[in-house]
């Protein structure tokens, strides 16, 4: 008894395993007969870029049924390894690929496709508005740890941020510091946990993107600049970085097609605002991976 | 004759049956093995590429105190010591185990003994379904209420030592509970009523007689219990502050081997110096849930009461 039911069990197992399989091999010959290309397109890869990329594969997907596209996270660094070893057919990352530790820049071919622009925020308690720029280093590279040293209430200044080798984290220093060592402070690994902490912490700063600086957190200004749009396009607000999509070398048609998609004026002026990036089109200067702005 | 030959040296219906059933649970078996052999295989290779391919000390590694795999030290390598995240790893695993041990053999013992009716049936659940909460709901209630509540009694900022040991507390709680409510219920009847006869008070039976002849079984829950506190990533990673530095006291920012593991993965490229320590740090997990493996059969063989 206990046998046959074993048995039936295992028999309904591979009838179901071969139907699925055939469901699947004639899926597979539906769509390579429909359409020569590869119709499937993974990103992985930066988080800050995740959003955008997701609602554009949302968009896109519901224009052209025949490609299936599937945004992952993980990190820049992930985005850029998994590129490289070909496992992906596009790499998300937030920082160009000649600044990471291990990747061949020369294989990868760079899509920039939105700009983030990045600021200090403080806690809703500090009195500063405005700092220096090195001001702003003094305090994270620790030589200054008092707000009343730049013009503040005599409070500690509490520092969060970001992990080392994220993609926010390394605009920042690049910008910021400058070579200088960070110093070593608590390091948080979403926009999410910098913003809530810095929202609840008396005398705490650090930096976000755009996007994520809301009534609870206060952003400070530099050099009297601040922090909008407008300004990181002309460079005048120097914190702000590309968000690149990298390809292992050029890219196929059917991907190429989605890359247009998100560099069209549609997404650029549509999508792109609506979620906080600044569109590429709008940029009046270029950077390159070493840092070096020219007027376009 | 010849039937009766036949069937004598032929195999019977249930031989087959028993070859069946004994290839299945042998395929199984050995299919899990292979699975914890290619996981060894894997963090084993990643974790020791550290030593054998970028050529860092074992004792920098496990000495340090400075935390920077990008950046090149005074000794001319790389900044990667793990000392601060080993200690701050330990010890909120040991203070949550020690915090949690009292009050789950507390709840143990009064779902089992004092009151097995109200106690088994509705105090137990409700502790064994904080099991299944996940741990980012943890953290996030550490990061919303225990965080500021810390920094209001103690001052500083609210991140360290202390909070994770808080929470890792409340997520330990439950294993220890129930694998020491197990053991308690274990303990045979005939040793309650020995010692009831022998004119023991209940407190006298259950501290002298009980207590002790469960007591592997709660040192077993206990160690499972640290080997979770230890494993446990993402709701200390939301309040140990991550800073990789030596802590200073109870409310100071610092940093546990699993959540410098969560932080830094997805930032670091495969086959890096910043990405093999990463697995480093991993292997230094997967040895320590070795020993605590090894310690709960070693208390199972040694604990046990002579008869």
């Amino acid at each position: 008894m206990k046998k046959g039911k074993i048995f039936s069990a295992l028999i309904a197992v591979t009838i179901t395993g071969g139907l699925l399989a055939s469901c699947g091999s004639s899926n597979a010959k539906n769509a390579s007969s429909a359409k020569a290309s590869p119709t499937k397109i993974t990103a992985v890869g930066s988080t800050a870029l995740q959003p955008l990329v997701e609602q554009a594969a949302k968009d896109y997907q519901n224009k052209h049924s025949n490609v299936t596209i599937n945004v992952q996270g993980g990190g820049s660094g992930t985005g850029l390894s998994q590129i490289q070893s070909g496992a992906v057919t596009i790499g998300n990352s937030d920082i160009f690929a000649a600044q990471q530790t291990g990747i061949t820049a020369s294989k990868l071919v760079d899509h920039r496709v939105a700009v983030v622009g990045m600021t200090p925020v403080v806690n809703r308690d500090v009195t500063v508005k405005n700092l220096t720029m090195a001001q702003l280093k003094a305090i994270f590279t620790g030589k200054v740890t008092n707000w009343k040293q730049v013009g503040g209430k005599d409070e500690k200044i509490n520092v969060v941020n970001r992990a080392q080798g994220s993609g926010t984290r390394a605009t920042f220093e690049a910008a910021v510091l400058k070579g200088a060592k960070a110093l070593k402070a608590q390091e948080q690994d979403s926009n999410g946990t910098v913003q809530k902490i810095v929202s609840s912490t008396p005398g705490t700063i650090s930096y976000l993107a755009f996007s994520y600086v809301n009534k609870n957190i206060k952003a400070l200004s530099i050099d009297n600049v601040k922090p909008t749009a407008t300004n990181v396009t002309t460079n005048k607000w120097q914190i702000w970085s590309y968000e690149h999509m990298y390809t292992k070398g050029q890219p196929n048609a059917a991907t190429q097609k989605f890359l247009n998609y998100i560099d069209s004026k549609q997404v650029q002026n549509g999508l792109v605002q609506k979620l906080g990036y600044i569109s590429v089109h709008d940029m009046q200067v270029t950077k390159n991976a070493a840092g070096t702005v020219k007027q376009q | 004759m010849d039937r009766m030959k036949q069937n004598l040296h032929q195999a019977s219906k249930a031989s087959y049956q028993d070859y069946f059933g004994k290839s299945i649970s042998l395929f199984c078996a050995s299919l899990v093995g292979m699975l914890v052999v290619a996981i060894l295989y894997f963090v084993m290779t990643r974790g020791l590429a550290t030593f054998t391919q970028n050529h860092i000390s074992l004792r920098s590694f496990l000495l340090g105190q400075t935390w920077n795999p990008t950046q090149i030290g005074a000794n001319g390598q790389p900044e990667v010591g793990a000392l601060p995240m080993i200690v701050t790893s330990l010890a909120v695993t040991l203070l949550a185990a020690l915090l949690a041990t009292p009050f789950a053999v507390g709840v143990a013992l009064f779902v089992t003994e004092i009151a097995p009716r109200r106690g088994g049936q509705l105090l137990q659940p409700m502790i064994e379904l904080l099991v299944g909460i996940p741990s980012v709901v943890y953290g996030f209630i550490g990061l919303s209420a225990l965080v500021p509540l810390m920094r209001h009694l103690f001052g500083g900022t609210g991140f360290g030592i202390l909070t994770g040991t808080l929470v890792l507390f409340v997520m330990v709680l439950p294993t220890i509970t129930s694998l020491a409510s197990d053991s308690l219920r274990a303990v045979p009847l005939d040793y309650h009523s020995a010692a009831l006869a022998l004119g023991a008070t209940r407190w006298q039976m259950l501290y002298k007689v009980v207590l002790r002849a469960a007591l592997p079984g709660i040192l077993t829950a206990v160690i499972f219990g640290m080997a979770r506190a230890f494993g446990e990533a993402l709701a200390v990673q939301m309040v140990i502050g991550n800073a990789v530095l030596m802590p200073k006291g109870w409310l100071t920012p610092t940093s546990t081997l699993t959540s410098q593991l969560t932080t830094g993965i997805g930032n670091t490229t495969l086959g890096t110096l910043p990405n093999n320590v990463l697995w480093s740090l991993a292997l230094i997990l997967l040895v320590m849930s070795l020993f605590f493996n090894s310690l709960v059969r070693f208390i199972g063989r040694r604990g046990r009461m002579q008869k």
